[in-house]
Protein backbone atom coordinates (compact mmCIF):
# COMPACT_ATOMS: atom_id res chain seq x y z
CA UNK A 1 0.00 0.00 0.00
CA UNK A 2 1.38 3.78 -0.84
CA UNK A 3 0.21 5.79 1.64
CA UNK A 4 -0.10 9.91 0.28
CA UNK A 5 0.29 11.94 3.06
CA UNK A 6 -2.82 14.87 3.12
CA UNK A 7 -1.58 17.88 5.16
CA UNK A 8 -3.24 20.19 2.95
CA UNK A 9 -0.63 20.48 0.49
CA UNK A 10 -1.63 21.58 -2.62
CA UNK A 11 -0.57 19.18 -5.19
CA UNK A 12 -2.07 16.34 -3.80
CA UNK A 13 -4.15 15.36 -6.06
CA UNK A 14 -2.14 16.01 -9.04
CA UNK A 15 0.10 13.16 -7.10
CA UNK A 16 -2.39 10.97 -6.62
CA UNK A 17 -3.42 11.54 -10.14
CA UNK A 18 0.24 10.82 -11.73
CA UNK A 19 0.45 7.39 -9.17
CA UNK A 20 -2.58 5.78 -10.35
CA UNK A 21 -2.48 6.71 -13.79
CA UNK A 22 1.14 4.71 -13.98
CA UNK A 23 -1.61 2.15 -11.97
CA UNK A 24 -0.24 2.12 -9.11
CA UNK A 25 -2.11 -0.44 -6.65
CA UNK A 26 -3.59 0.66 -3.60
CA UNK A 27 -3.01 4.54 -2.98
CA UNK A 28 -4.67 5.31 -0.01
CA UNK A 29 -4.69 8.74 0.55
CA UNK A 30 -4.61 9.77 4.69
CA UNK A 31 -3.88 11.80 7.63
CA UNK A 32 -3.66 8.45 10.00
CA UNK A 33 -0.08 7.47 11.76
CA UNK A 34 -1.29 4.11 11.97
CA UNK A 35 -1.91 3.89 8.34
CA UNK A 36 1.11 5.85 7.93
CA UNK A 37 2.79 2.72 9.71
CA UNK A 38 1.20 0.37 8.03
CA UNK A 39 2.51 0.90 4.54
CA UNK A 40 4.93 -0.33 2.03
CA UNK A 41 5.27 3.08 0.67
CA UNK A 42 4.87 6.87 1.86
CA UNK A 43 4.62 9.79 -0.30
CA UNK A 44 5.01 12.89 1.03
CA UNK A 45 3.64 15.60 -1.49
CA UNK A 46 4.12 19.73 -0.75
CA UNK A 47 3.87 22.72 -2.78
CA UNK A 48 3.95 26.05 -0.42
CA UNK A 49 5.29 27.24 3.23
CA UNK A 50 7.25 24.90 4.68
CA UNK A 51 5.07 25.66 7.90
CA UNK A 52 2.56 23.97 6.80
CA UNK A 53 5.03 20.75 7.94
CA UNK A 54 3.71 21.64 11.29
CA UNK A 55 0.70 19.70 10.78
CA UNK A 56 2.86 16.46 10.34
CA UNK A 57 3.81 16.78 13.85
CA UNK A 58 0.85 18.11 15.55
CA UNK A 59 -1.00 14.91 13.91
CA UNK A 60 1.55 12.27 15.40
CA UNK A 61 2.35 12.07 11.65
CA UNK A 62 6.02 12.47 11.89
CA UNK A 63 6.90 9.94 14.64
CA UNK A 64 4.48 7.70 12.13
CA UNK A 65 6.93 8.51 9.38
CA UNK A 66 10.09 7.73 11.54
CA UNK A 67 8.84 4.43 12.72
CA UNK A 68 8.28 3.73 9.29
CA UNK A 69 11.22 4.06 7.72
CA UNK A 70 13.08 2.59 10.53
CA UNK A 71 11.49 -0.41 9.59
CA UNK A 72 12.38 -0.59 5.93
CA UNK A 73 9.29 1.27 4.45
CA UNK A 74 9.64 3.61 0.88
CA UNK A 75 9.77 6.96 1.49
CA UNK A 76 9.58 9.96 -1.11
CA UNK A 77 9.41 13.57 -0.14
CA UNK A 78 8.48 16.05 -2.71
CA UNK A 79 9.14 19.67 -3.11
CA UNK A 80 8.48 20.89 1.14
CA UNK A 81 8.42 17.07 1.62
CA UNK A 82 12.09 16.83 0.74
CA UNK A 83 12.79 19.71 2.45
CA UNK A 84 11.13 18.52 5.35
CA UNK A 85 13.63 15.57 5.35
CA UNK A 86 16.22 18.08 6.38
CA UNK A 87 17.21 19.18 9.30
CA UNK A 88 14.28 22.69 9.02
CA UNK A 89 13.93 25.66 6.91
CA UNK A 90 14.77 29.67 7.39
CA UNK A 91 11.60 29.87 5.92
CA UNK A 92 9.75 28.43 9.54
CA UNK A 93 12.90 28.63 11.78
CA UNK A 94 10.19 26.84 14.54
CA UNK A 95 9.61 23.98 12.81
CA UNK A 96 12.14 21.01 12.45
CA UNK A 97 12.43 19.08 9.70
CA UNK A 98 12.40 14.90 10.15
CA UNK A 99 16.24 15.59 10.12
CA UNK A 100 17.43 12.43 8.28
CA UNK A 101 19.74 14.75 6.49
CA UNK A 102 21.92 17.45 7.91
CA UNK A 103 21.56 21.12 7.11
CA UNK A 104 18.97 23.69 6.54
CA UNK A 105 16.63 25.09 3.52
CA UNK A 106 17.65 28.23 2.52
CA UNK A 107 16.21 31.26 0.54
CA UNK A 108 18.00 31.46 -3.25
CA UNK A 109 20.17 34.64 -2.81
CA UNK A 110 19.39 37.90 -4.14
CA UNK A 111 22.51 37.58 -6.67
CA UNK A 112 24.50 35.47 -8.26
CA UNK A 113 28.18 36.31 -9.90
CA UNK A 114 27.94 36.41 -13.33
CA UNK A 115 31.52 36.25 -15.83
CA UNK A 116 30.97 39.13 -17.85
CA UNK A 117 33.69 40.31 -20.18
CA UNK A 118 35.65 38.57 -17.83
CA UNK A 119 34.99 39.57 -14.33
CA UNK A 120 32.53 38.19 -11.36
CA UNK A 121 29.53 40.51 -11.72
CA UNK A 122 26.36 40.11 -9.18
CA UNK A 123 23.19 40.20 -11.11
CA UNK A 124 19.94 39.90 -10.08
CA UNK A 125 18.71 36.55 -9.53
CA UNK A 126 15.23 35.83 -9.59
CA UNK A 127 12.95 34.14 -6.84
CA UNK A 128 10.77 32.08 -6.90
CA UNK A 129 13.03 29.47 -9.25
CA UNK A 130 9.97 28.33 -11.27
CA UNK A 131 10.17 26.72 -14.63
CA UNK A 132 12.00 23.62 -15.93
CA UNK A 133 15.42 23.67 -15.21
CA UNK A 134 18.22 20.59 -15.81
CA UNK A 135 19.34 17.62 -13.37
CA UNK A 136 22.88 17.25 -12.82
CA UNK A 137 25.51 14.88 -11.51
CA UNK A 138 22.88 11.83 -11.39
CA UNK A 139 24.32 9.55 -8.97
CA UNK A 140 24.44 6.53 -10.99
CA UNK A 141 23.29 3.83 -8.13
CA UNK A 142 20.17 6.57 -7.44
CA UNK A 143 17.10 3.83 -7.44
CA UNK A 144 14.68 6.23 -8.08
CA UNK A 145 16.66 8.41 -10.67
CA UNK A 146 17.44 4.81 -12.57
CA UNK A 147 17.20 5.39 -16.47
CA UNK A 148 17.19 9.42 -15.92
CA UNK A 149 19.89 10.90 -17.75
CA UNK A 150 22.18 13.81 -16.84
CA UNK A 151 20.39 17.46 -18.58
CA UNK A 152 16.74 15.93 -18.29
CA UNK A 153 14.53 18.47 -17.65
CA UNK A 154 11.50 18.61 -14.75
CA UNK A 155 9.51 21.29 -13.32
CA UNK A 156 9.99 23.36 -9.75
CA UNK A 157 8.49 25.94 -8.32
CA UNK A 158 10.41 26.89 -4.55
CA UNK A 159 12.05 30.11 -2.62
CA UNK A 160 13.55 27.83 -0.66
CA UNK A 161 16.16 25.15 -1.32
CA UNK A 162 17.79 22.14 0.09
CA UNK A 163 21.99 22.03 0.69
CA UNK A 164 24.16 19.59 -1.29
CA UNK A 165 24.84 16.87 1.40
CA UNK A 166 26.54 12.93 0.68
CA UNK A 167 23.05 11.59 0.07
CA UNK A 168 22.30 14.17 -2.92
CA UNK A 169 21.42 11.61 -5.81
CA UNK A 170 21.15 15.18 -8.55
CA UNK A 171 21.68 18.40 -8.43
CA UNK A 172 19.92 21.56 -10.13
CA UNK A 173 21.91 24.86 -10.75
CA UNK A 174 20.19 28.02 -9.94
CA UNK A 175 22.28 30.92 -8.05
CA UNK A 176 24.64 28.01 -7.18
CA UNK A 177 23.90 24.16 -6.82
CA UNK A 178 21.12 22.61 -4.51
CA UNK A 179 19.94 19.15 -4.04
CA UNK A 180 17.36 18.06 -6.63
CA UNK A 181 16.56 14.67 -5.48
CA UNK A 182 17.96 13.08 -2.41
CA UNK A 183 18.57 9.21 -1.71
CA UNK A 184 19.65 6.95 1.36
CA UNK A 185 18.73 3.47 1.24
CA UNK A 186 14.62 4.02 1.87
CA UNK A 187 14.51 7.58 2.21
CA UNK A 188 14.27 9.57 -1.04
CA UNK A 189 13.26 13.12 -2.05
CA UNK A 190 12.77 15.37 -5.29
CA UNK A 191 12.53 19.06 -5.12
CA UNK A 192 10.99 19.37 -8.74
CA UNK A 193 7.06 18.03 -9.43
CA UNK A 194 7.87 14.66 -10.95
CA UNK A 195 3.66 15.44 -11.06
CA UNK A 196 4.08 18.02 -13.47
CA UNK A 197 7.44 16.87 -15.21
CA UNK A 198 5.91 15.29 -18.54
CA UNK A 199 7.72 12.16 -19.22
CA UNK A 200 11.00 12.35 -17.22
CA UNK A 201 8.25 12.80 -13.91
CA UNK A 202 6.27 10.39 -14.60
CA UNK A 203 9.12 7.75 -15.13
CA UNK A 204 10.58 9.00 -11.39
CA UNK A 205 6.85 7.84 -9.83
CA UNK A 206 7.42 4.57 -12.38
CA UNK A 207 10.24 3.90 -10.68
CA UNK A 208 9.27 4.36 -7.03
CA UNK A 209 5.88 2.72 -7.56
CA UNK A 210 8.05 -0.31 -9.16
CA UNK A 211 10.70 -0.19 -6.32
CA UNK B 1 20.25 25.80 -16.24
CA UNK B 2 17.09 27.28 -15.98
CA UNK B 3 15.04 27.33 -19.52
CA UNK B 4 13.08 29.41 -21.03
CA UNK B 5 8.95 28.25 -21.01
CA UNK B 6 7.15 28.00 -24.39
CA UNK B 7 3.06 28.13 -22.82
CA UNK B 8 0.40 27.11 -24.98
CA UNK B 9 -2.46 28.83 -24.08
CA UNK B 10 -6.61 27.65 -25.11
CA UNK B 11 -8.91 30.51 -25.27
CA UNK B 12 -12.00 28.39 -24.56
CA UNK B 13 -15.29 29.70 -24.78
CA UNK B 14 -18.69 27.47 -24.42
CA UNK B 15 -16.49 24.15 -23.65
CA UNK B 16 -14.68 24.48 -27.33
CA UNK B 17 -11.13 25.78 -27.80
CA UNK B 18 -11.73 29.00 -30.19
CA UNK B 19 -9.30 31.23 -32.37
CA UNK B 20 -8.06 34.36 -31.06
CA UNK B 21 -10.50 37.26 -29.64
CA UNK B 22 -9.29 39.73 -32.18
CA UNK B 23 -10.24 37.37 -35.30
CA UNK B 24 -13.68 38.70 -36.35
CA UNK B 25 -14.74 35.26 -37.29
CA UNK B 26 -13.95 32.93 -34.45
CA UNK B 27 -12.73 29.49 -35.62
CA UNK B 28 -13.64 26.30 -33.49
CA UNK B 29 -10.05 25.25 -33.22
CA UNK B 30 -11.35 21.83 -31.04
CA UNK B 31 -11.56 19.93 -27.72
CA UNK B 32 -9.57 21.60 -25.32
CA UNK B 33 -9.06 18.36 -23.42
CA UNK B 34 -8.04 16.81 -26.36
CA UNK B 35 -5.73 20.04 -27.12
CA UNK B 36 -4.40 20.51 -23.95
CA UNK B 37 -2.64 17.23 -24.12
CA UNK B 38 -1.86 17.42 -27.73
CA UNK B 39 -0.05 20.48 -26.84
CA UNK B 40 2.02 18.48 -23.74
CA UNK B 41 3.14 16.17 -25.89
CA UNK B 42 4.26 18.33 -28.72
CA UNK B 43 6.84 19.37 -25.91
CA UNK B 44 4.87 22.77 -24.16
CA UNK B 45 6.09 23.33 -21.07
CA UNK B 46 2.75 24.40 -19.41
CA UNK B 47 -0.97 24.69 -20.49
CA UNK B 48 -2.92 27.62 -19.90
CA UNK B 49 -6.60 27.46 -20.46
CA UNK B 50 -8.70 30.97 -20.54
CA UNK B 51 -12.61 30.96 -20.33
CA UNK B 52 -12.57 34.53 -22.17
CA UNK B 53 -16.36 35.09 -21.97
CA UNK B 54 -16.39 34.52 -18.61
CA UNK B 55 -16.07 37.96 -17.15
CA UNK B 56 -17.88 39.39 -19.82
CA UNK B 57 -21.11 37.56 -19.47
CA UNK B 58 -20.19 36.32 -15.67
CA UNK B 59 -19.92 32.68 -16.37
CA UNK B 60 -18.46 30.53 -14.18
CA UNK B 61 -15.36 28.71 -14.97
CA UNK B 62 -15.71 26.02 -17.25
CA UNK B 63 -15.14 23.01 -14.01
CA UNK B 64 -15.81 19.85 -16.50
CA UNK B 65 -13.64 21.46 -19.11
CA UNK B 66 -10.95 21.75 -16.17
CA UNK B 67 -11.27 18.49 -15.64
CA UNK B 68 -11.51 16.82 -18.28
CA UNK B 69 -8.03 18.68 -19.54
CA UNK B 70 -6.30 18.16 -16.34
CA UNK B 71 -7.21 14.38 -16.25
CA UNK B 72 -4.17 13.12 -18.62
CA UNK B 73 -2.10 16.75 -18.09
CA UNK B 74 1.15 16.03 -16.68
CA UNK B 75 2.68 19.74 -16.79
CA UNK B 76 1.90 22.85 -15.03
CA UNK B 77 -2.41 23.62 -15.93
CA UNK B 78 -3.29 27.30 -15.42
CA UNK B 79 -6.65 27.93 -15.60
CA UNK B 80 -8.24 31.45 -15.84
CA UNK B 81 -11.27 33.12 -16.54
CA UNK B 82 -14.12 33.90 -13.86
CA UNK B 83 -12.11 33.66 -10.85
CA UNK B 84 -13.42 36.17 -8.56
CA UNK B 85 -12.85 34.68 -5.08
CA UNK B 86 -10.70 32.35 -3.27
CA UNK B 87 -13.89 29.89 -3.21
CA UNK B 88 -13.95 29.94 -7.34
CA UNK B 89 -9.80 29.13 -7.19
CA UNK B 90 -10.44 26.46 -4.85
CA UNK B 91 -12.69 24.85 -7.21
CA UNK B 92 -10.68 25.42 -9.97
CA UNK B 93 -7.34 23.90 -8.15
CA UNK B 94 -9.73 21.21 -7.21
CA UNK B 95 -10.61 20.23 -10.90
CA UNK B 96 -7.28 19.62 -11.46
CA UNK B 97 -5.56 23.30 -12.02
CA UNK B 98 -2.13 24.29 -10.48
CA UNK B 99 -1.95 28.03 -10.86
CA UNK B 100 -5.25 30.20 -11.31
CA UNK B 101 -4.70 33.39 -13.43
CA UNK B 102 -6.56 36.48 -12.39
CA UNK B 103 -7.20 39.69 -13.90
CA UNK B 104 -10.33 42.12 -13.49
CA UNK B 105 -11.01 40.59 -9.59
CA UNK B 106 -7.32 41.40 -8.76
CA UNK B 107 -7.80 44.91 -9.95
CA UNK B 108 -11.58 44.87 -8.19
CA UNK B 109 -9.92 43.67 -4.77
CA UNK B 110 -6.39 43.48 -4.89
CA UNK B 111 -6.24 41.72 -1.53
CA UNK B 112 -7.58 38.55 -3.59
CA UNK B 113 -4.44 37.79 -4.47
CA UNK B 114 -2.71 37.32 -0.91
CA UNK B 115 -5.77 35.50 -0.36
CA UNK B 116 -5.85 32.47 -3.13
CA UNK B 117 -1.57 32.68 -1.89
CA UNK B 118 -2.16 31.73 1.67
CA UNK B 119 -4.46 29.12 0.99
CA UNK B 120 -2.53 27.76 -2.30
CA UNK B 121 0.73 29.40 -2.07
CA UNK B 122 2.38 32.52 -4.18
CA UNK B 123 3.46 29.73 -6.65
CA UNK B 124 -0.58 29.06 -7.24
CA UNK B 125 -1.43 32.70 -8.37
CA UNK B 126 -0.57 34.68 -11.31
CA UNK B 127 -1.85 38.10 -11.53
CA UNK B 128 -2.13 38.31 -15.61
CA UNK B 129 -2.20 42.33 -16.86
CA UNK B 130 -3.61 43.45 -20.42
CA UNK B 131 -1.68 46.96 -20.92
CA UNK B 132 -2.17 48.86 -23.81
CA UNK B 133 0.04 51.90 -24.46
CA UNK B 134 -1.79 55.82 -24.64
CA UNK B 135 -3.45 56.29 -27.94
CA UNK B 136 -0.73 57.24 -30.44
CA UNK B 137 2.26 55.99 -29.23
CA UNK B 138 4.05 54.07 -31.05
CA UNK B 139 3.55 50.40 -30.56
CA UNK B 140 7.48 50.25 -30.31
CA UNK B 141 9.98 51.71 -28.97
CA UNK B 142 10.31 53.22 -25.56
CA UNK B 143 8.04 55.66 -26.14
CA UNK B 144 4.68 54.99 -24.05
CA UNK B 145 5.98 52.71 -21.81
CA UNK B 146 6.06 54.44 -18.40
CA UNK B 147 2.35 55.55 -19.49
CA UNK B 148 1.00 51.79 -20.77
CA UNK B 149 -2.06 51.36 -18.81
CA UNK B 150 -4.06 48.12 -17.33
CA UNK B 151 -7.43 47.46 -18.50
CA UNK B 152 -9.87 44.77 -17.82
CA UNK B 153 -12.88 42.88 -18.97
CA UNK B 154 -11.36 41.61 -21.82
CA UNK B 155 -9.62 44.58 -22.70
CA UNK B 156 -12.60 46.69 -22.86
CA UNK B 157 -12.51 49.32 -19.72
CA UNK B 158 -9.44 51.26 -19.14
CA UNK B 159 -8.45 51.36 -14.70
CA UNK B 160 -6.28 54.56 -14.91
CA UNK B 161 -3.35 51.90 -13.29
CA UNK B 162 0.21 52.13 -14.57
CA UNK B 163 1.09 48.83 -15.84
CA UNK B 164 4.56 48.67 -14.17
CA UNK B 165 3.44 50.01 -10.79
CA UNK B 166 0.74 47.61 -10.66
CA UNK B 167 3.08 44.78 -11.37
CA UNK B 168 4.65 46.10 -8.37
CA UNK B 169 1.98 45.66 -6.18
CA UNK B 170 0.43 42.51 -7.28
CA UNK B 171 4.42 40.77 -6.38
CA UNK B 172 4.02 42.88 -3.37
CA UNK B 173 0.24 41.24 -2.60
CA UNK B 174 1.75 37.63 -3.41
CA UNK B 175 1.87 37.33 -7.03
CA UNK B 176 4.05 34.31 -7.85
CA UNK B 177 4.01 35.01 -11.78
CA UNK B 178 2.79 37.97 -14.06
CA UNK B 179 1.30 37.27 -17.05
CA UNK B 180 1.60 40.27 -19.20
CA UNK B 181 -0.19 40.90 -22.69
CA UNK B 182 0.32 43.79 -24.75
CA UNK B 183 -3.47 44.60 -26.13
CA UNK B 184 -1.53 46.46 -29.20
CA UNK B 185 0.94 43.69 -30.33
CA UNK B 186 -2.07 41.05 -29.52
CA UNK B 187 -3.40 38.88 -32.72
CA UNK B 188 -0.67 41.09 -35.40
CA UNK B 189 1.74 38.41 -35.13
CA UNK B 190 4.06 40.50 -35.74
CA UNK B 191 5.97 40.47 -32.29
CA UNK B 192 6.31 40.81 -28.48
CA UNK B 193 6.06 44.14 -27.31
CA UNK B 194 9.83 43.52 -25.84
CA UNK B 195 10.50 47.17 -24.70
CA UNK B 196 7.45 46.63 -22.10
CA UNK B 197 7.99 43.29 -21.53
CA UNK B 198 11.67 44.09 -20.23
CA UNK B 199 10.31 46.96 -18.00
CA UNK B 200 7.77 44.67 -16.46
CA UNK B 201 10.31 42.09 -16.15
CA UNK B 202 13.06 44.45 -14.34
CA UNK B 203 10.19 46.11 -12.07
CA UNK B 204 9.91 42.79 -10.72
CA UNK B 205 11.45 39.84 -9.00
CA UNK B 206 8.65 36.91 -10.03
CA UNK B 207 8.98 35.49 -13.38
CA UNK B 208 7.36 37.17 -16.42
CA UNK B 209 5.43 35.24 -19.09
CA UNK B 210 4.85 37.53 -22.35
CA UNK B 211 2.27 37.49 -24.24
CA UNK B 212 0.71 39.14 -27.86
CA UNK B 213 2.30 39.13 -30.79
CA UNK B 214 4.06 35.90 -31.29
CA UNK B 215 3.91 35.02 -34.87
CA UNK B 216 7.44 33.50 -35.25
CA UNK B 217 10.08 31.83 -33.93
CA UNK B 218 12.23 35.22 -33.96
CA UNK B 219 9.78 36.85 -32.00
CA UNK B 220 10.43 34.55 -29.29
CA UNK B 221 14.05 34.77 -29.50
CA UNK B 222 13.42 38.25 -29.29
CA UNK B 223 11.42 38.55 -26.15
CA UNK B 224 13.66 36.21 -24.13
CA UNK B 225 16.45 38.40 -24.57
CA UNK B 226 15.34 41.79 -25.25
CA UNK B 227 11.90 41.45 -23.71
CA UNK B 228 14.04 39.38 -20.42
CA UNK B 229 10.59 37.33 -20.46
CA UNK B 230 11.26 34.03 -18.59
CA UNK B 231 8.04 32.43 -20.41
CA UNK B 232 6.18 33.10 -23.51
CA UNK B 233 2.65 32.59 -24.42
CA UNK B 234 1.32 31.77 -27.90
CA UNK B 235 -2.47 30.57 -28.75
CA UNK B 236 -3.50 30.47 -32.52
CA UNK B 237 0.12 30.09 -33.96
CA UNK B 238 -0.04 26.55 -32.61
CA UNK B 239 -3.55 25.63 -33.08
CA UNK B 240 -3.55 24.56 -36.67
CA UNK B 241 0.04 23.21 -36.69
CA UNK B 242 1.49 26.08 -38.32
CA UNK B 243 4.22 25.80 -35.52
CA UNK B 244 4.56 23.02 -33.04
CA UNK B 245 6.24 24.04 -29.57
CA UNK B 246 9.08 20.88 -30.94
CA UNK B 247 9.52 22.77 -34.23
CA UNK B 248 9.71 26.50 -32.27
CA UNK B 249 11.98 24.68 -29.88
CA UNK B 250 14.26 23.30 -32.46
CA UNK B 251 14.64 26.80 -33.76
CA UNK B 252 15.09 28.50 -30.34
CA UNK B 253 17.88 25.91 -29.44
CA UNK B 254 19.74 27.05 -32.63
CA UNK B 255 19.43 30.52 -31.72
CA UNK B 256 21.25 29.72 -28.45
CA UNK B 257 17.94 30.17 -26.12
CA UNK B 258 18.13 27.10 -23.41
CA UNK B 259 14.78 25.18 -24.24
CA UNK B 260 13.89 21.80 -22.60
CA UNK B 261 13.32 19.66 -25.74
CA UNK B 262 10.54 17.54 -25.99
CA UNK B 263 11.33 13.41 -25.88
Amino acid sequence: MIAVIDYKAGNLTSVVKALRYLDARDVVVTQSPEVVRNADKVVLPGVGHFQATQLLTDLGLTEAVRESIAKGAWFLGICVGLQWLFEGSTEAPGTPGLGAFAGMCEHFPATEAKQIDGQDIAVELKSPHVGWNSLEQVRSDSRLLRGVADGSFVYFTHSWRAPVVPATAAVTYYGGAFTAAVERENVMGVQFHPEKSADIGLHVFRNFVEL
Amino acid sequence: MLSKRIIACLDVRGGRVVKGVQFVDIIDAGDPAELAHRHATEGADEVVLLDITATHEGRGTLLETVRRAAAKLFVPFTVGGGVRTAGDAAAVFDAGADKVSINSAAIARPQLIGEIGASFGAQAVIVAIDARRAVGAARRGTKGINDAEVYVSGGRKPTGLRVVEWAREAESRGAGEILLTSMDTDGMRDGFDCELTAAVSEAVQIPVIASGGAGSAAHFVDVFGRGKADAALAASIFHFGVTSSRDLKRQLAQEGVSVRLPC
